[in-house]
Parts: structure tokens; sequence; C-alpha cells
């Protein structure tokens, strides 16, 4: 199971919270995904005197690991100064860092995310940044302080899967005792599925489930799909083979 | 015999609750500490849709089943009713959205331009398509609020100060102080005037961030809704709320970007934690509250509900609890 920070967590999937048609359905897709990390923004719903609390109650009673993130934050300081609030209300030094770089697309800002990052580091903070498959980028992080790197696999809420299989790939084979997150763009567990195939240690998804119209029976199907992967990846796969291709002549001759 | 209730809070919780006891031949009094309806309560901030299929998409069906029948209680009770229906549009990139709502509001039907334009012209020069939930109504929150106090006054009900019968709670968001698992939800709205946009129903417009609806006022004005933010928060509207929905009602009609802003207003809604309203009996006290974004499609069947346990000993079926220590 992965372990982030030095903290096993008994599942590969984490879940975010928003976007659900109501909290006590947001408990139940919890329970029956047995997700053992739950993702809390902070930036809009702090407010003065800290009027989100009843909400962010509710997902401390889910009995999971908080992650809360800066979802929202367009720039470094912004990124920084929610973190810092975060771990106020939440007593952790965990934070899912988002710097986002493009409005439309919700796409990272890899110049802000390596700063912010940095200065998160040095403040004592364990971020989970959430970045593109760019390799650069990622070894970037590692060198700031990153021990965990959250590559997305399409943008945030398109449900497109993973966009780019060789870049995400190629990740794992350079960072291979980081621990990998495929954060974002998942819409169906056989996605899922495949990111923890392909050796990733979790996979982090929101919209998928709470947008579904059984977030219950989605998160569900998530669970199951990581742990099909997570099989699958230890189980040492098959190499797939081609045969539409013939590589010798086979007339006349004995069938191999 | 008249049995003799005090409502405590006159927003529309409140004020459905006295005329339906009212009406059924109790003797009610309202207290109110602000007095006439006004924007102390949630419900003068709501958009009015009795929307019950739209809500279905993501609401429980116990909310659409009660919510089809608000529509007739409002009118019974003296509000403008105005009957329709809904138009639900996505723009080119979200046609993904308009999709999924078809396919989980059964009842909506695909409407060509041709169609679009019969029912709404303004509508068509931007949309080729809309579903159309024909059923569907709005209502005026506040000329509904402010005829039925003035209704209730008129037919014996009392706005006293001091509660002498038997109590129902229907302060909406201050009766935290009891329901330790009610929760606000924070809603942002806009009301402008923009003569050079014609609608007379109530128009959504899917977006998967940034989803909005504009109900018609009458005379070029609209409402445009909401945000829904996770915070007890009820005042203090942001500058990115505002934007998101003057950027989505800008998106709908180009019009609307020289639309004078009459209004922003911001309160936060009661919620329970599935977002469904609540009778609860604690102790002598009866709540009626956790309308959430369902303050007019659902005040009417709380308040039936709520009479029909207190006249005839009826255990509503859905939405009941009984707190009480035995």
């Amino acid at each position: 199971m992965p372990e982030f920070y030095g903290k096993e967590i008994a599942s590969r999937l984490m879940l975010g919270t928003a976007q659900y048609p109501s909290p006590a359905i947001l408990a139940d897709a919890f329970r029956q995904s047995a997700a053992g990390i739950a993702t809390v923004s902070v930036r809009r719903e702090a407010g003065g005197d800290q009027a989100g609390q009843d909400f962010w109650a509710l997902i401390q009673d889910l009995g999971v690991a908080v992650l809360p993130n800066t979802a929202g934050c367009h720039s470094v300081r912004e990124a920084v100064t929610t973190a810092q609030m975060a771990r106020e209300l939440f007593d952790t030094n965990w934070i899912k860092l988002e710097v986002i770089g493009h409005a439309d697309t919700l796409q990272p800002d890899p110049f802000g995310l390596i700063d912010a990052a940095a200065q998160l580091t040095e403040d004592g903070f364990e971020v989970f940044p959430y970045c593109t498959e760019d390799l650069v980028l990622c070894e970037r992080l590692v060198e700031v302080g990153c021990k965990v790197l959250m590559p997305w696999g399409a943008p945030i809420g398109t449900g497109l899967g993973l966009n780019n299989i060789y870049g995400l790939r190629s990740l794992r084979a350079h960072f291979p005792d980081i621990p990998l997150v495929v954060d974002a763009g998942l819409g169906l567990p056989s996605q899922a599925a495949h990111a923890i195939e392909l050796g990733y240690d979790a996979v982090l998804l929101n919209t998928a489930v709470a947008k579904a119209g059984d977030p219950v029976a989605m998160a569900k199907g998530f669970a199951r799909a990581v742990e099909a992967g997570a099989l699958a990846h230890q189980a040492d796969a098959m190499e797939p083979r081609d045969m539409a291709a013939p590589s010798t002549p086979v007339f006349g001759k004995a069938i191999l | 015999m008249s049995r003799f209730f005090s409502i405590i809070g006159g927003g529309v919780c409140g004020l459905a609750m006295a005329a339906e006891l009212s009406a059924r031949g109790a003797q009610v009094e309202v207290i109110e500490r602000n007095g006439a309806p006004g924007e102390h309560a949630c419900s003068w901030w709501a958009g009015g849709m009795l929307a019950p299929e739209c809500e279905g998409v993501s609401a429980e069906p116990g909310i659409v089943m009660e919510g089809r029948k608000a529509a007739a209680w409002w009118e019974n009770h003296g509000a403008a009713v105005i009957q329709r229906g809904t138009l639900v549009v996505a723009l080119g990139r979200d046609q993904s959205e308009l999709k999924t709502f078809a396919r989980r509001a059964p009842t909506a039907a695909m409407l060509d331009r041709p169609a679009l334009e019969s029912l709404e012209p303004h509508l068509a020069e931007q949309f080729s398509k809309a579903l159309y939930l024909a059923e569907e109504a709005h209502l005026d929150p506040r000329a509904t609020l402010t005829e039925l106090h003035r209704r209730l006054a008129r037919t014996g009900v009392v706005f006293g100060d001091d509660p002498k019968g038997q109590i129902i709670d229907c302060r909406g968001l201050a009766a935290r102080d009891t329901l330790s698992d009610l929760r606000g939800v924070k809603g942002e709205m806009l009301v402008v005037r923009c003569p050079d946009v014609a609608l007379s129903r109530p128009v959504r417009l899917l977006h998967p961030r940034f989803p909005l609806y504009i109900v018609p006022r009458g005379d070029g004005v609209f409402m445009l809704g909401a945000t829904q933010i996770e915070s007890g928060e009820r005042g203090r509207a942001t500058l990115r709320s505002v934007m998101e929905l003057m950027n989505a009602a800008y998106a709908l009609h180009p019009a609307f970007g020289e639309a004078e802003l009459l209004e922003i207003g911001v309160d936060a809604r009661p919620a329970f934690p599935d977002n469904q309203p609540r009778i609860r009996q604690i102790g002598e006290r009866i709540y009626a509250n956790g309308l959430f974004r369902h303050g007019f499609l659902l005040a009417p069947a709380l308040a039936r509900m709520t009479a029909d346990l207190v006249l005839e000993c009826k255990t509503p079926e859905i939405w009941y609890e009984d707190h009480r220590e035995r």
C-alpha cells in the first residue's frame, strides 16, 4: 500500500469532496470506495470566521486522512497563504498544492508550482504537487523537496483518462522510489485501473464520482478498479503479442 | 376545539406553515423579530423556481414528488404562479452537459431552434437547441412572501413577539443553536435590469463549473443565481462569485453586458447533511427546517406534513424524526 511522507495509507484511491449532491451522499461514497484520503478545498469556503467549519467537520468525520488543497489559487502567494490557513484548520502539514496557470483549463502553472513548493517545504509543509507529466518539472519538484508527485491524467473535470501514457510511464521509470499519483482527468474506473497497472501508487479523482448519476455506485466501481489494477501490477502481466503481421512466411511450414 | 400554535420565524417556511395551519382551522401566531418579510430572511434572496424535474437531476426522489405539488399550493394561497416551464441550455463546448441532463430529466423535451424561437425568440438567437420542462413554474419570492404576510394578517394570524402556543420552530439557519447537524450553504445572486433581453420563463445554463439560472421578474428585471458554497457566511459576496454569475449571463446572451446592476444579494441556505428538509420533534418543540435551495418548492410540503402531524397525529412518511426522550 502507498506511503506518503512516512504515513502508510490503506487504499490506492483518493477522493475529492466537491460537487456531490449532498454531504450524506459524499460520506456514503467514501464508505463504499474505502478511499484512504479525502482532499478538501479551503480557499473559497473559508470566508470570515471559518464559516466553512460545518462542512469541514463532516469531512473530518469520514475517518480518513485529510489532504487540504489550494484549489482555486492562481498565484504563488495565494497558494502559500491558503496552505498556511489549511495547516491551522486541519492540523496537518500535508498540502495538495495547486497553482493554476490557465483559468479555463485549470492547467497547472509549472513555474509558480516550483516556487510555491520550495517555499512551503522550507516552511515545514509536506507538499503533494498537482503537476503536468513533464519529466523536467517533476525533477525540479523533487529537488525542492517534494516526496510525492501528482501528475494529471488529463485536465481537471474532463474525464478523458490518461492522455499521455508514454509520459506517465516515463515518470514511473525515472522516479522508482517516489510515490506517484495520477490526479485529475479520470472519468471511468477502467482508466484508474490502467494508471495503477502502470505502477502508479494511487489515483485521485472527484468529478467522476461526484457527478455520476449514482455517485455511491461509481465510488464502488473505482474501488474495485484500483484493486484490479494493483493485482495486475503485482502479477507481472504478459507482454502483448501482435499476430496480425506475421514475421515469417508460414505457407507450407509447420505452424509455430 | 381550536389548537394554538406559535410559529417562530417569518421566512418562507414559517409563513407557509402559518398559512397551512390557519387554513385548517388552527389558531396561529407568528413570531418574527424583524417584522414583515425582508432581507433578513434567506427566502428573500431565492430564485422562486418551482422546478422539481430540474432539481431531480441531482436531488432525491422525495424532493421531486413533493415539489410537484408546490405550484398548486402557492396558487391556492394567493401567489401569482407563472406556469411557463423551464428551458435548459448549454454552450457549444458543454453539449455533453445537456446530454447528461436530458438523460437524467426524462420528462424534458428537446427543442430545435424553430421550437425554441416560438417560446423565447431572444434565446434562439444564441442557442440552436434547448431542453424544455413544460410543467414547471416560477413565482416572485418577494411579492409572494409580502402577499402571504398580508393575507395572514387579514385572516387573523397574529404577529407577536412572545410565544404562547405550541412552538413550531421555523427559524432556518438560526436554529443551529439546537440543530447541530444543520449547516449553511452560501449563495450569491444578482438582480439586473436588461430591457434588451426578453425572457418569459426561467432559463438554466449548464456548465461544469459556473452553472447559472436566470429568472425573469418582469419589466426587464432578472434574477441571476446562484453560487453554492459550503460556508455558513450570510454576507460578503465575493468579486469572483459575482464575476462568474455576470460572465455566465453574458455568455447566455451578450445583451446582458449592457444590463444595469440593481442588487448583489448573499445569504446562507439552511441544510441538513442529505440536503433534504426535516420535521423534527425535540421535547415539546417541533422544528421544520433544512429547506436548502428548495424553499418555495418544499415549504408547502413541509407545512402540510407538519399540519398532518400536529392536527391529525398523522406521522409524515418522509423527512420526519422524533427525537423525544422516552
